[in-house]
């Protein structure tokens, strides 16, 4: 048995009067990559957000290494720190430099030097494949590289898991690709990722696991991609991904 | 402190009559100046350019210090009223034609196109289509420019006309009650501002519901 | 017609008492304006709590500003304090603080304004990486906020420039009052030099402010 990152117990989360995430419950192990797909509105995003403390939740409770993630609490810095994240877009810091972004936190938050952290993060701007960009300004950027380089600052954290929140979706077909590889290729060096996406070709190609989330229910959970996307057991999920098909 | 409400009232009735004078010369050099900025008339553009560079960027109190004291010297004497008046309706008008002008160039040149392409003339167009437009689109500036405007009567105490800070300046002098005097005027330019500073923040709330699925 | 004031203008140290009295007023401002900015920036920042209590205090506090002429304030402050506290404020520490108290509520509003204009997926992303409330601010919101603030605040400092002008009412005696006293002085010699006089104040007042508000043009279309 691998072992155990996540654990989410029994999370319950709502808006008002709407119900967002009914008593979810998720282990997610280490090295372990997880795509969750579903309707808009069917919470997956919003999963994501309460793993990041940046939702306030109303049941249940999330572990991370065994301790509770509590988004009021002291130490939320530090559990953060071990869950990197990146957005649909726009959320690199438009005020500094490439490199400056990807630098910013290790040197802000966990207090290092420059001269310790630059070499890394040269090297994973280079695996980017951008490392000639690192002194241009995130507008100089086209969606594609600044999500390049969004996952590099994430990573720059030395997080123990990756949440990705639809990284391609508000970007050009063409692009996609780029940030895609750029995935696969952490997928392949056994990083432990939560996905959420639309592109179904992708989630079936890296996913250990397949989640299918329905008004805030998983409504089937899968070991094996290929047959999911082949043939769901579920009523619900063939239907959403019918909708994909011409 | 009861006795002195009558100066009080004199006062403020005074500085309510200069006030909205002023604010109506504004609004309608304002919409002129507007109007000529947005249609790019030759040389009234360069003038009403200078005008408002000239009176934004100078002091109320100074304009007025021109005007009382500078003007009667080259042979143009006025009354403190009209010194207020006049003064007031400078300066703000060369605030509002700014207000104007920006809520004008947020109208889009189609709108001028389309309703041409009706057959209305130019003034036909700019009266009931443009102008509409430009002056709901510009309330929140023109309530800040109104609220403005009224604030700096208080500086027509210093041109001798019988204002609310002239009067409480007045009274502080002569009888020393000084705590009375500030409440009273603080209490009377309530009166006079409160009412606008409220009918600003509802008209810009209904405004908003009015561009709300637009 | 004789010379409209201008040989009185340059007459002994006029020139320089003139410009003397234009310093008073700037300087006056200035100190204000870095008070209001430095002061503004916290008060924006609180102003965008959810604290109910705190949202009364500012809301208030906001509209006292808008409505009470900056001269019923003066008057409050310079009048008012040595009445009921006993204290005798200087005239200038009075316009000083008045200025500041206006200006730290214009630019509170200032720094508000363009701090909800940054996209929430600015300070998520921050939270993300593990900032802390005050990194956030610090490193990545704030930074943003300044960009757009200067060309807001360069415009305050024309407008407290403006305003000084009031400060000879509460006996300060800056550019207006020494052209004043000016005047007074070559009444005999030379009875319309109040026209030259306020003439040249005028033009001073506007050679001052013009250029600050044309570089606040400038930058607010470079860097919008």
């Amino acid at each position: 048995m691998a072992e155990t990152l996540l654990q989410i117990r029994n999370l319950h989360k709502e808006f008002g009067q709407q119900v967002i995430l009914k008593s979810l419950d998720l282990d997610v192990n280490r090295g372990e990559v997880i795509v969750v797909i579903g309707p808009s509105g069917c919470g997956k995003s919003t999963l994501l957000r309460c793993l990041n403390g940046l939702e306030e939740i109303q049941g249940g409770e999330i572990l991370v290494d065994g301790k509770p993630l509590n988004r009021n609490s002291k130490d939320i810095s530090q559990m953060r720190q071990k869950i990197g994240m990146v957005f649909q877009s726009y959320d690199l810091f438009p005020h500094k430099t490439i490199i400056d972004n990807v630098l910013l936190a290790p040197m802000k938050v966990q207090k290092k030097k420059r001269s310790e952290v630059e070499p890394e993060a040269i090297e994973l701007l280079e695996k980017v494949g951008l490392a000639d960009r690192k002194d241009d300004y995130p507008r100089q950027l086209s969606g594609g590289q600044k999500q390049r380089i969004a996952i590099v600052r994430a990573l720059m954290m030395h997080p123990e898991v990756l949440l990705l929140d639809e990284i391609t979706a508000a970007l050009d077909p063409e692009m996609v690709h780029e940030v895609l590889q750029v995935v696969l290729n952490l997928a392949k060096s056994g990083r432990t990722m939560l996905i959420v996406t639309h592109e179904m070709a992708f989630a079936r190609a890296i996913a250990d696991r397949v989640l299918f989330l329905e008004k805030g229910e998983i409504v089937e959970e899968s070991r094996d991609p290929k047959a999911f996307f082949e043939k769901p057991e579920t009523e619900r999920a063939q239907q959403f991904l019918k909708s994909f098909e011409y | 402190m009861i006795s002195y409400l009558p100066l009080y009232k004199e006062a403020l009735l005074l500085t309510l009559r200069i006030g909205w004078m002023g604010v109506g010369i504004a609004l309608i050099i304002g919409i002129l100046g507007s109007a000529i900025l947005y249609f790019r008339i030759p040389v009234l553009r360069v003038l009403i350019g200078i005008y408002t560079e000239l009176f934004r960027n100078t002091p109320l109190l100074v304009q007025l210090f021109f005007i009382y004291f500078a003007l009667p010297q080259i042979g143009i004497s006025v009354s403190p009223e009209a010194c207020g008046t006049w003064g007031l309706g400078l300066l703000g008008g060369a605030y509002m034609s700014e207000t104007f002008r920006s809520g004008l160039e947020n109208i889009a040149r189609i709108q001028f196109e389309s309703a041409e392409s009706l057959g209305m003339t130019r003034f036909q167009v700019f009266r009931y289509v443009i102008l509409p437009q430009a002056i709901s689109s510009s309330v929140p500036g023109l309530v800040a420019n109104v609220i403005f405007l009224l604030k700096e009567t208080s500086v027509f105490s210093t041109v001798s006309l019988m204002d609310l800070m002239f009067t409480a300046k007045d009274l502080i002098g002569m009888y020393a009650k000084t705590i009375e005097c500030l409440t009273l005027l603080v209490i009377f330019y309530l009166i006079m501002l409160l009412p606008v500073s409220l009918l600003g923040s509802l008209l810009e709330r209904r405004l908003r519901y009015a561009e709300f699925g637009n | 017609m004789q010379s409209l004031g201008i040989d009185v203008l340059f007459k002994g140290t006029n020139f320089v008492r003139l410009l003397g009295g234009l310093w008073v007023a700037v300087r006056i401002s200035l100190i204000s304006v870095a008070i209001s900015i430095v002061l503004g920036l916290v008060v924006g920042v609180l102003m965008t709590s959810k604290n109910r209590v705190l949202k009364v205090i500012f809301r208030i506090y906001l509209e006292i500003v808008r409505i009470m002429p900056q001269m019923v304030l003066l008057f409050i402050v310079y009048f008012g304090t040595t009445r009921v506290f006993g204290w005798n404020l200087e005239a200038e520490v009075s316009a000083i603080f008045v200025f500041s108290f206006w200006g730290t509520a214009e630019m509170g509003d200032l720094v508000r304004g363009a701090l909800i204009s940054i996209p929430k997926i600015q300070y998520e992303s921050a939270m993300a990486l593990g900032m802390s409330n005050t990194q956030v601010y610090t490193q990545v919101i704030l930074p943003q906020t300044i960009r757009r603030l200067i060309p807001l605040s360069i415009n305050l400092i024309t407008r407290m420039i403006k305003t000084t002008s009031l400060v000879m009412m509460i006996g300060i005696v800056e550019v207006l009052k020494v052209a004043q006293q000016i005047i007074e002085a070559n009444r005999k010699a030379s009875p319309n030099a109040a026209f030259g006089l306020f003439a040249v104040v005028f033009i001073l007042y506007f050679l001052i402010c013009w250029p600050i508000s044309r570089l606040a043009v400038y930058l607010e279309k470079r860097w919008s």
